[in-house]
């Protein structure tokens, strides 16, 4: 079922100053992420570092985004903040309607379990544990029961053709597979978001193809993806590039615009 | 996260490092593994003393009326021996006062004893008997059952016929290769007729039980027992534990009454009972279990900080299984139950292998040493719950410290 790509609403640069703009406002219903001038500092041993210097981001649903930019860009922060496993020093960020910036640990270890599904550069999956285990961990720490929990983490395994590894354990596995693990746990919750962080940074450019089309795959069926990535040819693959540069959104383009932008250089 | 699943992956990680796990809980193991049996050992005394205190020498339910304690906590003074040998004297009139005031579902039996020489056709000589010059229904209360002949009856006792019931070292020694039953002993030169012979009793604190003769307190052998000077013991038996207070009662006000004592004076008897008889026991036994306790106590401490160290290090090495773990969203409290879990289980299990071992080596001591040895429930609990409270106190700080990881530095480490 792949929809045409001009099927999948983006948001327009209008529409998200507008939603950036009224601070304090509970986004409208359309909206997943929102910041509003977040900023994100940090003391190293007396002098302090402006990761973010204030971003303004919309991200509606459906939307496949690519967050791109040159290391110390601040897309790491950002990718930690939106993911909800820090907290900004300033501003707004509203994740599916409820305000997160605001929210303490467990509140967040919530977000993250319902809202965020991962995808990491390293896989970050449990070596000792299978598969199919793998997979059940964001169903364990939301309470589901053990054959439920079975159950979909077996689906969510098919969903990524990996219905035959279910009993292997990571080192078993080629890291395209591992990485499609990962992506089967990451949306075994059913996330708001998909959030990748350089997800082909450990693979060859065969298997970064593979795991492109998963992701192309799961934007077309209604999934929201956001993948942070500093690899150009990757970020040609979403719909959207959001480019960072000194803590700050340089540029926010179509796929098209971006990539001739890419050209013209 | 619920339990079970904090527990099913306590146990996986112990599975997976086998090991390292038996070390770990090692100090929890010896630590239970002492308690378990030192108690045993203990608690098999304490059957002992109680079952050949309670059942052999007194009796169940049994109060026995004496001129002073044949029990004595500590040693007796000088001047506290000069006080009983004072006392008047149980008498015969004593006795019958104290059944007559008995009610009627209650025992009551004269036995009075002293160590008499006696003879037989049948050897030359023999060691000494402890002669009872007792009333029948002392062997129902006291439980001594015959293997041949019978016990003498209540005519027998009216009549004062000197009949005889005799252990079994005493048939052993007077009647070698003859058969008792129908044969004579004599006993200060009056021959007394064997009716029956009691099945073996063993010794109790080295008093050999079976070398003795039992005939009716009416026949010759009061003379032989002294019983018109002092009666050894009167036994009252009550039906039930619970009426026993009452009886005790019952025996005082009589005596108090026959010796005239007035209120503010002290009973010049002693009413003994296993339970009085069984107090100095009961101190010591305190102080051995105390120890027994303390001792592995110090083990356990040693357990609990191996433990909280292990745990530390595995904290330190998993540091990147936290991270994911949070950035799935385990909270705060789903690390902490993990590693509270794993702690508390390796020291659950360490408790338990412990208690294996202590009633393995409580056995081994037991049959080495010929000491005897029982399970106290109790212990079981306490090591089980002593395994879990350390597991508890050890694993809460490293719990603690994992449960506190920022997850991007968690995610970030090896």
């Amino acid at each position: 079922m792949t929809a045409d790509v001009s099927d999948i609403p983006l948001s327009t640069t209008g529409e998200r100053q507008a939603v950036v703009g009224s601070v304090g406002a509970v986004p409208g219903k359309d909206w997943v992420i929102v910041t509003r001038g977040i900023t994100r500092d940090y003391d190293m041993g007396g002098e302090v570092v402006h990761a973010l210097r204030g971003v303004d981001l919309a991200v509606r649903r459906n939307e496949y985004v690519a967050i791109m930019g040159p290391s110390g860009s601040g897309k790491s922060t950002l990718m930690n903040l939106v993911g909800c496993l820090d907290t900004p020093t300033a501003g707004e960020y509203w994740l599916n309607g409820s305000l997160v910036s605001d929210m303490k640990d467990d509140a967040l270890a919530r977000v993250r379990n319902r809202e965020i599904g991962f995808v990491f550069q390293t896989f970050n999956l449990l070596p000792r544990a299978t598969a199919l285990h793998n997979v059940e961990l964001p169903l364990v720490y939301a309470g589901v029961g053990s054959a439920e929990r079975r159950k979909r983490a077996k689906e969510a395994l098919e969903s990524v053709q990996l219905g035959d590894r279910m009993d292997h354990r990571p080192n078993e596995l080629s890291g395209g597979q591992r990485q499609r693990v990962a992506i089967a746990r990451a949306l075994v919750n059913r996330p708001a978001i998909l959030l990748a962080d350089e997800p082909t940074g450990n693979l060859d450019s065969g298997t970064s193809e593979e795991i492109m089309r998963v992701f192309e795959h799961l934007a077309d069926t209604g999934q929201t993806v956001i993948m942070v990535t500093h690899e150009p040819d990757i970020a040609q693959h979403a719909r959207r590039v959001v480019v960072l540069r000194d803590g700050r959104i340089s540029s926010d383009d179509r796929r098209e615009n971006f990539v001739k932008k890419l050209v013209e250089k | 996260m619920p339990l079970y699943e904090a527990l099913r992956l306590a146990l996986a990680q112990i599975r997976v490092q086998k090991l390292k796990s038996f070390f770990t809980l090692l100090g929890v193991t010896i630590g239970v593994t002492f308690l378990i049996a030192v108690v045993s050992i203990v608690q098999g005394m304490s059957n002992y003393v109680t079952s050949a205190v309670a059942g052999k020498f007194l009796g169940v339910n049994t109060a026995t009326l004496r001129r002073f304690p044949n029990f004595q906590n500590g040693n007796v003074t000088e001047a506290q021996w000069r006080l009983w040998m004072q006392r008047p004297p149980i008498t015969i009139a004593d006795a019958y006062a104290v059944r007559d005031a008995l009610p009627q579902d209650a025992g009551w039996a004269i036995d009075d004893v002293k160590w008499v020489n006696a003879t037989s056709k049948y050897t030359n000589g023999g060691p000494q008997l402890l002669a009872h010059a007792a009333t029948p229904q002392l062997f129902k209360i006291k439980n001594l059952n015959i293997t041949e002949g019978r016990v003498y009856s209540d005519e027998e006792e009216q009549l004062g016929l000197p009949v005889a019931v005799i252990g079994i070292e005493t048939k052993q020694y007077f009647f070698p290769n003859v058969d008792p039953i129908g044969r004579d002993i004599k006993v200060g030169g009056l021959p007394f007729r064997v009716v029956g012979v009691l099945e073996k009793q063993g010794t109790v604190f080295g008093q050999p039980l079976d070398r003795v003769i039992y005939a009716p307190f009416q026949s010759p052998m009061q003379r032989f027992t002294g019983a018109r000077e002092n009666l050894a013991g009167v036994l009252v038996q009550a039906p039930s534990p619970a009426a026993m207070d009452e009886i005790q009662e019952t025996v005082d006000e009589v005596m108090r009454k026959r010796h005239r004592l007035h209120p503010a004076q002290e009973n010049d008897f002693v009413v003994e009972t296993s339970a009085s008889a069984l107090s100095s026991w009961d101190t010591i036994k305190g102080y051995l279990v105390a120890a027994g306790i303390f001792l592995p106590a110090i083990g356990l401490v040693v357990g609990g900080i191996v433990i909280m160290n292990i745990m530390l290090v595995a904290v330190a090495e998993r540091t990147h299984e936290i991270g994911v773990r949070k950035s799935l969203g385990a909270r705060r409290r789903d690390v902490m139950a993990q590693f509270l879990a794993e702690a508390t289980t390796l020291s659950v299990l360490g408790a338990l292998i412990g208690i294996a071992l202590g009633f393995g080596l409580s056995k081994l001591l037991s049959s080495a040493f010929g000491l005897p040895s029982g399970i106290a429930p109790w212990s079981i609990a306490l090591a089980i719950g002593l395994g879990a409270g350390v597991g508890i106190a050890a694993g809460i700080y490293p719990a603690s410290r994992a449960s506190k990881l920022d997850p991007i530095i968690a995610l970030r480490a090896e």
